[in-house]
């Protein structure tokens, strides 16, 4: 097949998006809009302490109101053990996996006690409030730095000690010329989607089919998982994803409430219908970031990183949910981004619990944190060794000559290689792009008036593409649509207008022609879902294979049924057609379609239907790589942070929408701005959550977000897959909290000033104000 | 009546049409914790998280007589029913007018003021409120109207603390009467919260007159710090007198600065609040000198 030749070409167009005519004209379906009739409604009775022991829990006063069916207690599903690793059994965390209900011990406000089902959602929140339970608090554990308390006997609540490395650091820091240390905290924060989780469970009876709707992210890993909790053949298990308000990472893993509707809709024989509110979301969903670093570089008198040695204490709130250490093991390895590191590296993680709410991942899980810790790092070593900090970065960056870089770390359970890549001249680009020095000089002239400006920037590289295999189903029906069946999933991102672009043009069609079903685990028996960017890398080169085979197929039959050569025919709009005679003799894939039926005369000894599965397999991951740069005024009188300018540059590799791909890069660098100077879940002394509504939990409003300057360049396309494809999705987050913080560090003319995000007002004017001190009293 | 089965927990409605028939409703169900509903932007979310429970809500958006925006001897008369949104384009000539339309964008956002109340933010008495720092800089005169009879409570005997007002439970905050300001008074006010629209961490509303190039008269509130929004006399005395410049308005921002006794909470240390108070003093001066020379 020659691309170039094609009329219909779709790889590479912004063309408008297949998913957007139900949402925007109010058609959508998402969790709350499903409903089955005789359905109960549940709701969860959660814990208001952080820590403490149950001794009673008495749940008939709710059990007494009219319209309740069941009020269940830990008590009341032994049979059910806690929420499993998605990956499967890890023995040394199995102790600290979180029960669906609260068994012994309650361990953060907001963990799950009971569940109350009703015939109506508010009766049964009604009914939630006479729940009561006698509580023996005991003292909070609320800061990972703290020495570990016990969890459960002989369990004490450092779960695992990770690590990461290579070389003899201790050998590299005695002989190198120059160390920098520095200790450094990310907040607590998380992805908030618009949509609350929602979670139907139904019962068919008839079929022996348990249902899950309201699936998200990775229906096909929690149909395995359900089954495995609850004791039950895979095939009598299916999840049922329908639209999505967000997913950011948080959303679609199992959680309590999803096993909940599950195992009701089983016991009870009625389906169960379970929305989460606001304050729940806040409470019960995942949360992330919360990492405190002390990392020492070893230095050469040219900024030279020799080695790396971080200290990571993570803050894995109460328990450990199905990702198991997957954050903290990713912040191991990714950490060096895109420096070379020769001599030694060495990362240990000290993953311990707190009675917070339970954490995992967030959209660049390890790579937000980890690019703020590593340029902060690299900022100080400019400024103690009184470097330039560009020049210092492109000393360390790797060459596209180095290329593919291997490195003795791992990310997501695979050796790290760089596929491909110009770390050195994107740069270049972003810097001649904002006209550096000029910049630098105009911000310069500022500061000397008396504002305080300035400008920040990190390098990154990014992750994208998990496998190891993705396969899709692709079939013709006989009006001429192409179903695209994939087991992948759509969170929000456009999965379908990407799905149908590639198949489209590599079939010969309209992508407005395609039906891209995802997340329906009756429909295509594998899928990994939606998650580490790996959608377009691995769902759309499966695509591609699949269509390449029917394409192969239609032009089969055609040239039986048009008398012509197959080299001589091509596929155009849907049509087949011979090249060398235009306006010649045609057939439609509908009517190929038809040919193919199994009571054709035409089918011959051909399998039926213009149909074919494609699959595409990997073995490492792809690394899309990028730049942040940001502007900023600081108001000295608040320490209020406003950011001026944004500009994010990025290598994709293949844009299969650029688009779509602005659109994942300008949403990612909004929640990015929230971690960096609005967001974070804090507690008080007792370990009761201060962020638990859209007043205490600040998202960036449009009023505090920039546009977003793009430079989106496709120079190395990925040499892993035939379109050259690397991931978007968590581009625009990744660099966020690390330039910011470094543009603030300008602006107020004090290098390695921020070692803490968010960097809020209170904070930055305490900054402010501990200089004008050491200037008064210095 | 039956209690509505929703997200708050179940409480009475109660639809009057008239001010007598909300204070004759207000008597009987203020002791069962009763409670008025004006725009509900505040007392609904709380209701919603079930943070508040109360169990009879007395609607008085249906009161037509509430609904009056006037000027009378020289006061403008804001209705309970009045909305904020009213206030977007001045409501009378001159400084006051001014003065509310500056002060009503800093408000929330734009479909909360469609809905939420001038006289509900006074009787929430939120330390917050940028109306309740207009009242007190202004000395607004409180409407309040009961089965009892009608008093009118000034501003600084009506905020008692955090969402305490002098208001008793069976009385309906009918009106608030602000002083029209005469022409070339001037005004500013400044505010600073982490995102546009949130509840600020301080406020200061500036008002004075000039004549013969010193201030002659002045009224400087702050908002946000404290308990409740208050005039700090020793910052005004020391206003008077001087010409309006920036160090006769930096003294009185440190004045303001050692009057208060702020508030501390988990994000804000009553330091960074005097911080940002004294700051917000200083730019609410600047403010109006700017708009007078301008």
């Amino acid at each position: 097949m020659n691309d170039t030749t094609r009329a219909t070409q779709w790889i590479g167009q912004s063309v408008e998006r297949l998913e957007d005519p139900p949402l925007v004209t109010g058609r959508g379906r998402f969790a709350g809009d499903i409903n089955f009739s005789r359905q109960l409604h549940m709701r969860i009775v959660r814990s208001n302490h952080a820590h403490g022991k149950i001794l009673s829990i008495d749940t008939s006063a709710a059990k007494a109101v009219l319209g309740v069916v069941a009020v269940w207690t830990a008590a009341d599903i032994t049979d059910i053990g806690p929420i499993d690793f998605r990956e499967g059994p890890i023995e040394k965390l199995a102790p600290y996996r979180q029960p669906v209900l609260a068994t012994d011990k309650v361990r953060y406000v907001g963990d799950p006690v009971a569940a109350v089902f009703a015939e109506d959602p508010y009766v049964a929140e009604d009914a939630a409030d006479l729940v009561t339970m006698e509580i023996e608090e005991l003292p909070p554990l609320l800061d990972a730095r703290d020495a570990p308390g016990e969890f459960s006997p002989g369990k004490d609540t450092e779960a695992t000690v990770l690590y990461q490395g290579y070389g003899d650091v201790e050998a590299v820091f005695r002989d190198a010329p120059h160390i920098v240390e520095l200790k450094l905290t990310s907040g607590r924060h998380s992805g908030v989607p618009l949509e609350c989780r929602g979670a139907l469970g139904r019962y068919d009876a008839s079929r022996d089919q348990l249902e899950l709707h309201g699936a998200a992210k990775v229906p096909h890993r929690n149909k395995e998982l359900i089954a495995r909790m609850l004791n039950r053949p895979p095939s009598s298990v299916n999840c049922f994803e329908s639209h999505v308000g967000g997913g950011f990472g948080i959303r679609g893993e199992i959680y309590p409430e999803d096993i909940l509707v599950c195992a009701a809709a089983l016991k009870l024989e009625r389906p169960v219908k379970w929305i989460e509110d606001r304050r729940e979301h806040l409470i019960a969903a995942n949360h992330s970031r919360n990492q405190h670093h002390h990392i020492r570089a070893a230095c050469n008198d040219d900024g030279e990183i020799l080695a790396i040695d971080d200290v990571i204490h993570h803050d894995n709130g109460a328990y450990v949910r199905t990702h198991a250490t997957r954050v903290a093991m990713m912040t191991c390895g990714v950490l060096p981004g895109p420096y070379r590191v020769p001599g030694a590296y060495r990362a240990v993680c000290h993953f311990r619990l707190t009675n917070k709410t339970p954490a995992a991942t967030y959209r660049a899980p390890g790579r937000f944190e980890t690019t703020f810790v590593r340029e902060r790092l690299v900022d100080a070593i400019a400024h103690q060794l009184n470097l330039d900090p560009i020049a210092v970065r492109k000393r360390n960056a790797v060459t596209v000559d180095e290329m593919p870089f291997k490195r003795p770390l791992e990310a997501l359970g695979e050796e790290i290689h760089f596929d491909s890549g110009d770390y050195h001249k994107l740069l270049d680009q972003v810097l001649e792009y904002v006209e550096w020095d000029k910049l630098n000089a105009d911000l310069a002239a500022r500061r000397a008036n008396g504002e305080m400006v300035g400008v920040g920037l990190v390098m990154f590289v990014e992750k994208a593409g998990l496998g190891p295999v993705d396969g899709v189903r692709i079939q013709v029906d006989t009006s001429g649509i192409v179903e695209v069946i994939t087991g992948g999933a759509s969170i929000g991102q456009g999965f379908e207008t990407v799905m149908a672009q590639v198949a489209a043009e590599t079939l010969g069609t309209d992508y407005k022609k395609m039906r891209v079903i995802h997340g329906q685990t009756d429909r295509i028996e594998h899928g990994i879902g939606a998650h580490a960017s790996r959608a377009t890398v691995m769902t759309a080169s499966a695509t591609r294979e699949a269509a390449l085979l029917v394409r192969a197929k239609a032009l089969d039959v055609a040239a039986e049924l048009l008398q012509a050569p197959v080299d001589t025919l091509d596929i155009v709009d849907g049509e087949v057609v011979r090249r060398d005679r235009p306006g010649g003799p045609s057939i439609s894939l509908g009517k190929i379609a038809a040919a193919l039926s199994n009571t054709s005369k035409t089918l011959g000894g051909r399998d039926p239907g213009l149909s074919a599965d494609g699959y595409f397999h990997v073995e490492h991951q792809v690394y899309p790589y990028g730049n942040h740069l940001a502007v900023v005024k600081v108001d000295p009188d608040t320490g209020g942070v406003q950011v001026l300018r944004y500009v994010i540059g990025y290598d994709i590799g293949r844009a299969i929408n650029p688009m779509l791909v602005k659109g994942q890069i300008s949403g990612g660098f909004a929640q990015g701005l929230g971690g960096a100077l609005l967001e974070e879940f804090t507690y008080n002394e007792r370990g009761d959550p201060l962020a638990v509504t859209f007043a205490d939990y600040l998202l960036p409003s449009l009023r505090e977000t920039p546009d977003v300057e793009i430079i989106l360049t496709q120079d190395y396309p990925s040499p892993l897959n035939p379109l050259g494809i690397k991931g978007a999705g968590e581009s625009g987050i990744n660099g966020v909290g690390g330039a910011i913080a470094s543009a603030i560090d300008n602006a107020i003319g004090i290098p390695g000033a921020v070692t803490e995000l968010p960097v809020t007002p209170q904070r930055l004017k305490a900054i402010l104000d501990a200089r004008l001190k050491g200037r008064i009293h210095g | 009546m039956v209690p509505a089965t929703m997200k708050p927990a179940p409480f009475h409605y109660h639809a009057p049409r008239t001010v007598a028939e909300a204070v004759t409703l207000l008597a009987q169900v203020a002791p069962e914790d009763g409670r008025v509903l004006a725009g509900g932007q505040s007392l609904v979310p709380t209701m919603a998280f079930r943070l508040a429970r109360p169990r009879h809500l007395v609607d008085i958006n249906g009161i037509d007589e509430l609904k009056r925006l006037v000027v009378e001897d020289g006061r403008l008369c804001i209705g309970a029913g009045v909305r904020h949104a009213a206030f977007h384009r001045p409501v009378v000539p001159g400084p006051l007018g001014q003065l509310l339309s500056e002060v009503v964008r800093h408000i929330a956002h734009h479909p909360i003021r469609t809905r939420g109340t001038f006289c509900g933010s006074i009787a929430h008495a939120d330390p917050a409120s940028e109306w309740c720092a207009v009242a007190a800089a202004l000395d607004a005169e409180m409407v309040a109207i009961s089965t009892r009879g009608t008093r009118v409570i000034p501003a600084v005997d009506f905020f008692q603390g955090i969402m305490t007002t002098a208001l008793a439970d069976d009385e309906l905050l009918a009106e608030v009467r602000l002083p029209t300001l005469r022409a070339g008074v001037r005004v500013g006010f400044a505010e600073f919260n982490r995102r546009a629209g949130d509840f600020a961490v301080a406020m200061a509303v500036a008002i004075y007159g000039v004549q013969d190039g010193v201030i002659a008269e002045s009224r400087l509130a702050v908002g946000g710090a404290e308990a409740s929004p208050r005039r700090i006399d020793a910052a005004e005395y020391a206003l008077r007198g001087g010409a309006p410049t920036r160090n006769t308005f930096e003294l009185a921002a440190e004045l303001v600065a050692r009057a208060l006794d702020p508030l501390e909470d988990n994000q804000n240390t009553a330091g960074y609040r005097r911080d940002v108070a004294r700051a917000m003093v200083r730019r609410a001066l600047e403010q109006a000198e700017q708009k007078a020379g301008a």
